[in-house]
């Protein structure tokens, strides 16, 4: 509980210091997914700490040394905030300056993100993919599936039913909204896939993992994993066989302008689609840890 | 005017942290939470409109989800678990 | 001359609210037991917020914001009294007794607290 409201806090000290995506990201991410998750894990684990009799002294060293490493490294770099440090005044006033003529769109982020950048978040989404992957390698042999149907579902809280049932469609909608909307405001791929997912989320809470596992199967849900992966790859591969870079989107479109409007719009429906379907899957597969209880026990 | 409001909304962000960290049950720690949650959402939306940023009530709506599923999460996985060590009976709250 | 009285509605809504979230995060820590400090947390959170939002609104105008403001609004008008009753049954229903009141026999046990 306390981590979620330290993830609330971070974020609002983010959103003081202008990075309103960072904060966004973080909010979704840290307070709302890691929260659950963290409690799903929590619930599989035993009441008590087993102590660990004989201190092990080759990691600690190991780690003691990485740290200094790194330490290290960070004294060769500019103080914080400095004017005039290589990245103030040289990268940042490029892409501060250029993205209004090259990409159109008010949301320089985005541009970095997905334009500037974007094999950088390519690789982003390709790791999330993989984590995702591991998850169900690591737990698919270990969900039990439900022993007489869909027991876990809270049917005696009336209250609470009425209003997820209400709340899941403008859940839904807010996740779209800020997926398109991430060009012009904050938002994006990373944070409307987390909120798309937590329509899933709360749903698999209230009415039961069966339900939501009708609602949204299994197989669908890996479906989705590797199709947003492939979007992005592929709206890069499109302009590979045309003869230019990789991942360049002016070819999409008329205009440079129009390409590039596309390919952000792509790539971020890609990231939207990918993040969404490996928080979907990761808490079914911690869910699904457990054989579920029956209602009164509830 | 915002800046009252924002002061007022960190005193009573504060007193929530002395009942979370106080509370006896879990339930009021809980309900603590709940409510540094809420308050947040506000403050954030104070601080847009402080910052002229409007663009922070995206932030606020999200909030406002989040705290909603994490409660819900917590009361679920919490009933959940004393369950899981002690079968036939209750758990302690 | 409209600008004044629109910055009065807000400065009002935005103290009422101001107040009514201060005295109910005193009571959280002020109160008793935990059944009573359902009462504070729950209401003035959920009145509290939305005159605090109402003031902002008014200090909006009609835009964007306030449709957006309106919708946090809405939203927290559904689910701050959802989480309250979920947390309240969750308690009951795990065995945490009022501690000063005499209730009626809970379902699980016969005969009084106290």
């Amino acid at each position: 509980m306390l981590s979620g409201v330290f993830s609330f806090v971070s974020a609002g000290l983010l959103v003081h210091l202008d990075a309103v995506d960072v904060a966004f990201t973080e909010a979704a991410v840290g307070a709302g997914i890691s929260t659950v998750l963290m409690l799903s894990t929590l619930a599989l684990t035993a009441r008590h700490e087993s102590l660990n009799r004989r201190p092990r002294a080759i990691p600690l060293i190991v780690v003691f040394l990485t740290g200094l490493t790194l330490v290290y490294g960070t004294l060769d770099m500019p103080r914080f905030g400095d004017p005039n440090a290589p990245i103030h005044s040289h990268v940042s006033p490029k892409y501060v300056n250029d993205t209004a003529a090259e990409i159109g769109m008010p949301n320089i982020v985005t541009a970095v993100l997905a334009s500037y950048r974007g094999f950088d978040t390519f690789g982003e989404v390709t790791v999330i993919f993989a984590a995702g992957i591991g998850v169900l390698l690591l737990l698919a042999g270990t969900i039990r599936n439900a022993i007489n149907g869909n027991i876990s579902a809270m049917e005696h809280h009336l209250v609470l039913r009425v209003v997820t049932k209400v709340l899941i469609g403008p859940i839904l909608l807010f996740a779209l909204y800020v997926q398109f909307h991430g060009d012009y405001g904050p938002g994006g791929g990373f944070q409307a896939g987390v909120i798309f997912a937590t329509a899933f989320i709360i749903y698999a809470l209230v009415f039961g993992l069966e339900t939501a596992r009708r609602a949204l199967p299994g197989r669908v849900v890996r479906i989705l994993l590797a199709t947003g992966v492939l979007i992005y790859g592929g709206t890069g591969l499109i302009s590979f066989v045309t003869d230019h870079n990789f991942l360049d989107y002016s070819v999409l479109g008329a205009t440079a302008v129009a390409g590039q409007h596309l390919g952000i719009l792509l790539v971020e429906f890609g990231v939207g689609m990918t993040v969404s379907a490996v928080m979907v899957s990761t808490f079914y597969a911690f869910a699904g840890q457990n054989p579920p209880i029956s209602d009164e026990d509830w | 005017m915002f800046t009252a409001t924002a002061l007022a909304l960190l005193a009573a962000m504060a007193l929530a942290l002395v009942r979370l960290y106080a509370g006896p049950s879990l339930y009021d720690r809980v309900l603590a939470a709940n409510s540094f949650g809420t308050k947040t959402v506000l403050l954030i939306g104070v601080m847009g409109f402080l910052t002229g940023r409007p663009d922070f009530l995206d932030i606020s709506l999200l909030y406002a989800l989040l705290n909603f599923i994490g409660t819900i999460a917590v009361l679920k996985f919490f009933r959940y678990r004393t369950l899981g060590d002690n079968v036939e009976g209750e758990g302690k709250p | 001359m409209t600008a004044l009285l629109l910055d009065a509605v807000s400065w009002v809504l935005l103290m009422a609210g101001c107040v009514l979230v201060l005295i109910g995060a005193l009571g959280l820590v002020r109160m008793p037991d935990f059944y009573c400090r359902l009462h504070p947390a729950g209401i003035t959170d959920t009145l509290g917020a939305d005159l605090i939002l109402l003031g902002l609104m008014v200090q909006a105008g009609f835009s964007l914001i306030t449709i957006k403001l309106l919708l946090i609004g809405a939203f927290m008008f559904f689910t701050s009294p959802t989480s309250t009753h979920a947390i309240a049954n969750a308690a009951l229903v795990a065995g945490l007794k009022p501690e000063r009141a005499k209730v009626p026999a809970l379902p699980e046990d016969k005969g009084d607290n106290q």
